[in-house]
């Protein structure tokens, strides 16, 4: 009896104290699930980066755990089954094909918070982000259709998903306004890393008489096969400019950090809401790698076309849009395609000679 | 023809670290072990080349860096399923995900650093020949050492005393080592040739075909390669158009999609699987019966002292 109302009393003694005590003391623990090694140079070492800002800025007070190399599909689930039992109140899935997984596992703890990266796909306790990389897709078709002698673009896909669509149709739409009889070549190689795979797919589309080189897979080979060959290409996710310092035009690049630190905050705070965000340029998720390998007027173009982008007045996407028919694509956005019909673009638009995969 | 040329050249570049992993692996089953790690030894074999051609700007050292890399990860195989004789298949397994790891310490300080390509060969005169001079001439030293390498593995297998008892002791160890054969002994022998062929498989990665390391680089071409021994049904004649139909099929498929090819590009993706598979199957059909599997292959041996 008395120990009993010890411990009550001890409750309530905790609870006058303020939870907000209870819980700094104990640590959140923050999970996150990459899909490719952290050493990949590209996607997930970006979220490496984020992470390690995370730890920076906050030190003792959270504690992060990655899994990397986690393939999509029935693995993923698995993997962030076994981060939400290991205690981790915030995980992060940073990649596309994670969606439905992260759905899945959040509805089972619907006391830990997911967020699911690129996805669309959201519920009380999974927000959603994603960067608007079309945007710097756009200043990359710009500059590829200046810098093309041939006239013709290589394409390097890794799966046929709305954001790499969205992503060679902002290139093509730049391009188009630059050269309107550019050409693009796409080879897709079904994976988001393998280097081999993706050199051999850089090589044919050069030695099919592609000049410039973009790529949508994670590693730097492509930009190193353009580098040998005397090519000119773009760096994806990551500043690739040591793997062709004469080669690399500018590249993508993905700045998660000051968003982890963002969302971390928030559930540090106890704010923390499902939402989707979806920040390009303007928020600095997308920043694009300094400006190389390119003349004056060129690297002018680019600039001013990126500062058009951040204050708005330049949009990529801009209606009307044609599709490959020809057909004017329904402007849901008022001026512009909105973000639904971006997020889920499954379209080429008009001068992309190819169909998509499985289409 | 230009782009003909190209195309057998990005071939020839794309078979190459499968068939050298796969004919080192093609031995070590003849003698009947299974060892499934040839994906680890692989990326051993990468991050330790890499390392090696890194620290002193030679190829040729970062190829048997990646060598002795891949045998001193089979050492570990040997002592466990050999030595201890612990189930093949686990072993080989575990192998392959030691291997994922140290490759991860080992490249760890590599990633981001950037090695020059492996030196190709040129012979004045025969090089500059149109069209075959480059792909005859002109090629990297391991694609000829592949070739090499899988013609020695064939006469040493059905032309030598000591390749038709490492096919014995691949058949029946009971029996071979009732002979006197030192069963484990030349067992170990082919499981260390095995991890250096893959050893050397996987050094080809950094050294070659992308000159720069990153984790992961392999993306399966260990298994790929396991998988072409099985369908060739252990036969090197047989290895040899299984390796180079993949890489083929491989490279075309790339090709086919910048051409326009009106074929979903998954579907593509995996018609080097299925060609590879489908033709491999048919040979050994047509001839009758074909080679089958070394019948003690995968079993324990311990002998009685």
């Amino acid at each position: 009896m008395n120990r009993k109302a010890l411990a009550a009393a001890a409750m309530l003694l905790a609870t006058g104290l303020g939870l907000g005590a209870a819980v700094a003391a104990d640590k959140l623990k923050v999970g996150f699930v990459y899909i490719g090694p952290v050493g990949d140079f590209g996607w997930t070492y970006q979220h490496e980066v984020g992470r390690q800002m995370l730890v920076k800025e906050f030190g003792d007070k959270i504690e992060t755990t990655y899994l990397e190399n986690v393939s999509e599909g029935p693995d993923s689930e698995r993997s962030i089954e076994q981060l939400a039992r290991a205690g981790n109140q915030l995980i992060f899935t940073t990649s596309f094909g994670y969606m439905d997984p992260t759905l899945k596992v959040a509805k089972r703890h619907p006391k830990v918070m997911f967020e699911h990266a690129t996805g669309f796909k959201r519920d009380k306790n999974m927000s959603s982000y994603s960067g608007r990389f079309f945007e710097g897709r756009y200043i990359q078709g710009q500059i590829a259709a200046k810098m093309s002698k041939k006239g013709v673009l290589g394409y390097i896909g890794s799966f046929p998903i709305p954001e790499v669509i969205s992503g060679i149709n902002a290139t093509m739409l730049a391009a188009q306004k630059i050269n309107p009889d550019i050409k693009i070549k796409i080879i897709w190689v079904n994976t988001w890393f393998d280097p081999g795979k993706e050199a051999d797919a850089a090589k044919a589309l050069l030695d099919q008489g592609a000049d410039v080189i973009m790529q949508h897979t994670d590693s730097p080979a492509a930009m190193q096969v353009a580098s040998e060959r005397g090519a000119l290409a773009f760096g994806q996710d990551s500043d690739m400019i040591k793997f062709g310092p004469k080669t690399q035009l500018t590249a993508v690049t993905n700045n998660w950090g000051p968003y982890y630190v963002e969302r971390v905050k928030a559930a540090l705070d106890g704010t923390w809401k499902s939402e989707d965000t979806w920040a390009g340029l303007k928020e600095k998720m997308v920043v694009m790698a300094p400006y190389t390998n390119m003349p004056d007027d060129v690297k002018k173009m680019a600039m001013d076309t990126e500062a058009a982008i951040i204050a708005g007045t330049l949009k990529p996407f801009k209606c009307p849009v044609l599709g490959q028919d020809g057909k004017e694509v329904e402007c849901k956005g008022g001026d512009a395609l909105d973000p639904g019909q971006v997020l889920g673009m499954n379209f080429y638009v008009k001068g992309i000679d190819d169909k998509i995969p499985g289409k | 023809m230009e782009l003909l040329e190209a195309i057998i050249l990005a071939v020839l570049a794309a078979s190459t670290p499968l068939l050298l992993a796969a004919s080192g692996e093609l031995l070590v089953e003849r003698a009947g072990v299974l060892n499934l790690g040839v994906e680890g030894m692989m990326i051993v074999g990468a991050a330790c080349g890499f390392a090696g051609a890194w620290a002193t700007g030679s190829t040729l050292i970062g190829a048997l860096c990646g060598i002795f890399a891949g045998i001193a990860l089979s050492l570990v195989f040997a002592l466990m399923t050999l030595g201890l004789a612990v189930n093949q298949v686990a072993t080989g397994l575990a192998l392959t995900i030691l291997g994922i790891g140290v490759s991860g310490l080992i490249g760890a300080g590599f990633v981001g650093e950037r090695i020059s390509t492996a030196p190709r060969l040129y012979i004045p005169g025969l090089t500059t020949l149109p069209f075959v001079g480059k792909i005859l001439f002109g090629e990297d030293g391991f694609v000829y050492v592949s070739i090499a390498l899988i013609v020695a593995i064939w006469y040493f297998l059905y032309r030598t005393r000591a390749g038709l008892i490492l096919r014995a002791i691949g058949d029946n160890h009971v029996s071979a080592h009732a002979l006197g054969y030192p069963v484990l002994k030349i067992r170990t022998l082919a499981v260390m040739f095995g991890g250096g062929c893959a050893g050397l498989a996987g050094a080809y990665l950094p050294l070659a075909y992308t000159p720069f390391f990153v984790p992961g680089m392999t993306a399966g071409r260990g298994w790929i390669a396991l998988a072409l021994v099985v369908f060739a049904s252990w036969l090197p004649g047989r290895l040899v158009i299984g390796a180079y139909l993949f890489g083929a099929v491989s490279i075309l498929q790339l090709h086919a999609q910048g051409w326009g090819v009106g074929v979903p590009s998954q579907l593509m993706s995996a018609l080097p699987y299925l060609a590879t598979v489908v033709v491999l199957v048919l040979i050994s059909r047509t001839r009758s019966g074909g080679s089958t599997a070394p019948a003690a292959l995968g079993t324990v041996f311990v002998p009685d002292r």
